[in-house]
């Protein structure tokens, strides 16, 4: 290995009007470097991959590629000089081959701009086998599962001389097993001598695959550790500036009458004969593989799917649920997955969103009582601790742990039995992912039947009284917390049943 | 003075408007009556309201996150079922009562075909825009099928009386259409009603999830639109007293360009009913002040179309997200 860094920024300073984003940051990552960037949300990270990237341009410091200064003009100008990035969120057109989606913008021609499909399909046939992945480039993107799909973008990146390949957040929507396969692919371009930049909130997979961590913080930067030399307490200190909240304890709940019981409850292909029972003041963690059918059961219990045989029961009576205001009206509340997607309506202020299911019970004549709504969001700002100048703020500019608390003070304001929370903390920074966890195990004490859904492990640990085991639409073991570790939930959602201990 | 910007781009324009044509009509102008002449204003406001009454449909409609394109349509069916109704023997000896007969017909006749398309978009889950655009076509044919090419005409002097009549030298259309401009105003920030439909235009899906029942909100503003370019109708024609079958073609677009004006998204779940006013009177100023100042109708049309384009690229630089959106 040469001591020329494949990638080094100088002194990056960037300011919008009010905000200096990026305060002098210096950063650079070797050649066969894995290198995790870390810092809470509004830390600067995107900001400086977007200066990278050449959406921005910086106002200060210099870019050097293999020590050679470089400006770059566009995200196509930085992947010609050999930086590529992974994104978050994939950027693929489902209704092209997998090998135009690799070469997009950039397809082989011969005259007349016919395209050169034998090249393109040689070419990106290559680099999928170099990435070992089991399909062929002629294959629609929009019939691969994610976990492809999220390989073809990465193939994307690898179509020219990749010097630096920067990762952001790249597992956010992969499971267990398919993390492995991506960790895999990271480290043979570590082995090939690329630099990479692993963006990511989730320190167990920085702690897994990287060889250093960088600290951003508050635009600037706070230093760097090597991995093997450092610890979790250490990088959270760096990251948020302080010791983490701890985590209350989990204290066995007091386990009320049973508030849901679900008895062989199917729905299509999606899952199959599910039974389970949520006592009040208990919380039950569901873990499973994406596709597990775990969102599905939670979707059938708030009336968004019709399920084809079994049983739901609410304190001992059978219930009919067609739709969520059938499920709202019986008590069950859903905090979805997808909290912009499904869960609140962004345009809207903080006040309108939380009242947002009630605001026919708000009215004072023909008019909505402001009022009433403001005394709601009052009530749940100071029982959640939601941090927000006040309820005229769009909720949309809050950070992703309010708007989560949001959503949930949302439901609470309801008086229900059942909540349901879908994966409770995706997307927020793990400054806050303690407050909602402890959110969480509160409500269960207040009595609520409280559900998780997580992909999680250590999320599902935390929080439940109880774990289900799910795999292909099955539910196939029940833990109580004295039983579940981390070696037999691997086993049940992989399939392998266990006689269950008794 | 940037946030009061962004809220009322649309009365800066107004404004604007009037200082240049005021100035410009000094030395341009043929006539000797200043541009902001008191008559001249009133009866500005008397001309915006056919476009006007349905553009504030069009505005809840939009924000509900769907788009009416057969109100030019209505408005001419309901007209026509208007004048012609009064002459229906059945109605013969009720007097001058069969005015409101007419007048009553005609809104239940809009209100009717907006459920219909309220109905379709619900259940059958088609977007709105190629419901309506199948709708435009079939309520144009009925329109064609009543008298074929020929005029409806009906002259009843009572009803003109009513519908020229004045507060203050306040006509009829002007005060319907402040009227109405206030009440779906009050509809669209006060009820539960109003804050539904902003919710479903923003996030559908969020909206379900909170047990609002999307279809209904949805057929009722399909409704309101139907019923307001009834009244349209009814406020326009019981002045003229005669409906042509081509009359209200292109409204749909007026209607829209207005209400885009205004700074409603046509992606839903934003826009205000009083910027839509201000977006009539705009393109009414427009068109005015062009005449006042010697352009013909095709060069108005071509600065309407410029004046739309340039509104909405301001407002844009204006609303930016940050500067964080990306270079297309």
């Amino acid at each position: 290995m040469t001591d020329i860094p494949a990638l080094r920024l100088q002194d990056i300073v960037k300011t919008f009007p009010g905000v200096r984003a990026l305060d002098g940051v210096s950063f650079q990552v070797m050649p066969g470097e894995v290198h995790a960037l870390l810092g809470e949300n509004g830390a600067g990270k995107s900001t400086l991959m977007k200066v990278l990237g050449g959406i921005h341009q910086p106002d200060e410091g210099k870019i050097f590629i293999a020590e050679q200064p470089a400006v770059m003009k566009s995200p196509l100008d930085a992947k010609s000089k050999g930086v590529v990035f992974i994104h978050q969120e994939l950027s693929l057109a489902d209704e092209l081959l997998a090998a135009e989606n690799i070469y997009l913008g950039e397809l082989p021609r011969k005259s007349f701009g016919r395209v050169d499909w034998k090249t393109l399909y040689e070419k990106s046939d290559a680099i999928l086998a170099r990435l070992k992945c089991s399909f062929d480039s002629r294959k629609l993107v929009g019939d691969l599962s994610i976990a492809n799909k999220q390989m073809v973008e990465i193939a994307r990146a690898l179509t020219v001389d990749a010097k630096a390949v920067i990762f952001d957040e790249p597992t956010a929507s992969l499971t267990d097993a398919e993390k492995v396969v991506l960790f895999d692919v990271i480290n043979d371009l570590r082995s090939d001598g690329v630099g990479v930049v692993y963006i990511s909130h989730r320190m167990d997979e920085i702690f897994t695959i990287s060889d250093k961590i960088s600290v951003l913080r508050d635009g600037s930067y706070r230093g760097s550790l090597v991995t093997v030399d450092t610890d979790e307490d250490e990088v959270t200190k760096l990251m948020i500036g302080r010791s983490l909240d701890s985590e209350n304890p989990i204290v066995p709940a007091k386990k009320g009458p049973i508030a849901l019981e679900v008895q062989g409850l199917s729905c299509g292909d999606l899952f199959q004969n599910v039974s389970f029972k949520v006592h009040e003041g208990e919380v039950v963690g569901f873990y499973g593989l994406v596709g597990a059918g775990r969102t599905e059961i939670a979707e059938t219990l708030f009336g968004l799917r019709a399920p084809s045989a079994g049983k739901i029961l609410l304190e001992g009576k059978e219930v009919k649920i067609a739709s969520p205001i059938e499920a709202i009206a019986h008590g069950i509340s859903l905090v979805p997955e997808d909290r912009k997607g499904q869960g609140l309506v962004l345009g809207m202020n903080c006040k309108d969103n939380m009242t947002l299911p009630q605001i026919s019970d708000l009215t004072a004549g023909p008019f909505v009582s402001d009022g009433a709504e403001v005394a709601i969001f009052d009530q749940y700002r100071d029982r959640l601790q939601i941090k927000t100048p006040g309820w005229r703020q769009k909720v949309g500019n809050l950070s992703g742990g309010n708007q989560q608390k949001i959503v949930i003070g949302k439901w609470l304001s309801m008086a229900p039995k059942v909540l349901i929370v879908d994966e409770p903390t995706r997307g927020i920074d793990v400054g806050s992912k303690a407050e909602i966890h402890n959110l969480i195990r509160d409500l269960a004490s207040q009595g609520y039947a409280v559900i998780v859904i997580s992909s999680e492990m250590p999320e599902v640990l935390r929080v439940s009284d109880r774990v289900v085991a799910m795999f292909h639409g099955e539910i196939i073991r029940e833990f109580t917390v004295d039983e579940v570790n981390e070696d037999n939930l691997v086993q049940a959602i992989s399939g392998i049943r266990t006689t269950k201990v008794a | 003075m940037k946030p009061y910007l962004k809220q009322s781009a649309i009365w800066g324009f107004v404004v604007l408007e009037l200082i240049f044509f005021s100035v410009a009509g000094e030395f341009l102008s043929l006539s000797d009556k200043a541009f902001m002449d008191l008559d001249n204003m009133l009866l500005l406001f008397k001309q915006s309201a056919p476009i006007g009454i349905i553009a504030l449909g069009m505005t809840v409609v939009m924000i509900n996150g769907n788009i009416d394109l057969s109100v030019g349509a209505i408005f001419a069916l309901c007209a026509i079922i208007m004048l012609d109704s009064m002459k229906w023997p059945i109605f013969a000896g009720l007097g001058d009562w069969v005015i409101l007969v007419g007048w009553l017909l005609a809104l239940a006749t809009g209100m009717l075909l907006g459920l219909i398309n309220g109905l379709i978009v619900w259940k059958t889950g088609v977007d709105a825009f190629i419901v309506t655009l199948g709708s435009m076509l079939g309520y144009r044919g009925l329109v064609f099928m009543y008298n074929g090419e020929n005029p409806t005409s009906n002259l009843n002097w009572t009803m003109v009386d009513i519908a020229e009549a004045d507060i203050l030298g306040i006509e009829t259309p002007t005060i319907v259409f402040v009227i109405c401009t206030i009440l779906v105003w009050l509809l669209m920030t006060r009820t539960v009603h109003g804050r539904n439909a902003y919710a479903i235009g923003d996030n559908r899906e969020a909206a379900v999830n909170a047990g609002i029942r999307v279809g209904p909100h949805m057929v009722w503003n399909f409704v309101l639109i139907g019923f307001l370019a009834a009244l349209s109708a009814v406020v326009f024609y019981s002045a003229s007293g005669s409906v042509n079958p081509n009359d209200g073609t292109l409204y749909e677009l007026w209607v829209i360009t207005a209400v885009v004006l205004g700074g409603t998204k046509l992606t839903g779940g934003s826009g205000s009913v009083i910027a839509t006013f201000g977006g009539v009177i705009a393109i009414q100023l427009l068109r005015k002040g062009l005449g006042h100042i010697g352009a013909d109708t095709a060069m108005v049309n071509l600065v309407i179309g410029l004046i739309l384009i340039a509104v909405l690229f301001l407002d844009r630089q204006l609303n930016r997200k940050g500067k964080e959106e990306l270079r297309t």
